[in-house]
């Protein structure tokens, strides 16, 4: 129950940050891409601020256990393999045709614009479909 | 100027969400993982996820209703084709990739992730190629 409160308002405030930022605006995020026109550095100050603050945040953190978890849940592998750099390649071609990704996606509902829900409805039908070639591709 | 100090800002509260969901509950807030999962079952074990995502919801409703000149005063711009071609890569994109610009971006990085820094650096890559090309079209 706990982690579910903390769930919740740790939701609701990255919200916040998405929208104080700019990340929910697609236009600002093309802007951020776009290096070779007109381009609006602004977006990569989200990450110094993020990556900045959780640097030194999580090494803390990660000195003791979670507070209402057993244990750590992180992502255990370390070498790269050609998945992850696909899958990522691909990400950044949506990211970059509309300039949304899953976080701003989700917020954006909230402004109930059906361009919002329709990028959602996709992006559902993408992570099913990404289960279909993960079963067919497995050796 | 404004818009860099509203980047960082925004930046610092997405941090601290993150590290408050490795303080509670010891995970890594990849919104595309959360979404996947929350989406494709409904157990108590899974209710974080749930819960997260309503938060998302929330607090952008709270933002939009109080302030929706200032922080959404814009369109989610293309025609249905290219919405649909977009949230389908982003959503197979994102699986395959095992994370988005949360996941790798902003978790991966501040915990040194090899993977995630080429992971965020081959999103941003291609991002930019899109733009690109499209400024050429």
């Amino acid at each position: 129950m706990r982690q579910n409160i903390i769930a919740l308002v740790s939701g609701i405030i990255f919200a916040l940050g998405l929208v104080i930022s700019g990340m929910v605006n697609p236009a600002k995020v093309k802007g951020f891409l776009d290096i070779f026109g007109e381009w609006d550095i602004s977006l990569a100050f989200v990450m110094v601020g993020s990556i900045g603050f959780n640097f030194f945040a999580f090494k803390a953190i990660t000195k003791n256990r979670p507070r209402y978890s057993e244990k750590f849940y992180l992502p255990e592998k370390t070498y790269l393999d050609k998945k992850l750099i696909f899958g990522s390649a691909l990400f950044g071609i949506g990211w970059g045709l509309v300039g949304i990704c899953p976080g701003p996606g989700i917020v954006n509902l909230a402004t109930l614009k059906s361009n919002a829900l329709l990028f959602i409805l996709a992006m559902s039908v993408g992570v099913v479909l990404s289960k279909f070639i993960e079963k067919f591709t497995s050796h | 100027m404004d818009d860099i100090i509203l980047a960082l800002i925004g930046g610092l509260f997405i941090g601290i969400s993150s590290s408050m969901m490795l303080w509670g509950l010891g995970r890594i807030t990849g919104i595309s993982g959360i979404f996947s999962s929350a989406t494709s079952s409904i157990q108590k074990d899974n209710l974080w996820r749930h819960s997260f995502i309503i938060g998302l919801l929330l607090g952008g409703a709270f933002m939009f209703i109080l302030f929706p000149d200032h922080f959404f005063s814009y369109e989610i711009s293309g025609s249905p084709l290219r919405i649909i071609i977009a949230g389908l890569l982003v959503g197979l994109g994102t699986q395959l990739g095992s994370g988005c610009t949360s996941g790798h971006g902003v978790c991966g990085i501040s915990r040194l992730s090899k993977r995630s820094l080429i992971a965020t650096m081959t999103f941003i890559a291609t991002g930019i190629i899109v733009v690109g090309l499209e400024r050429l079209l």
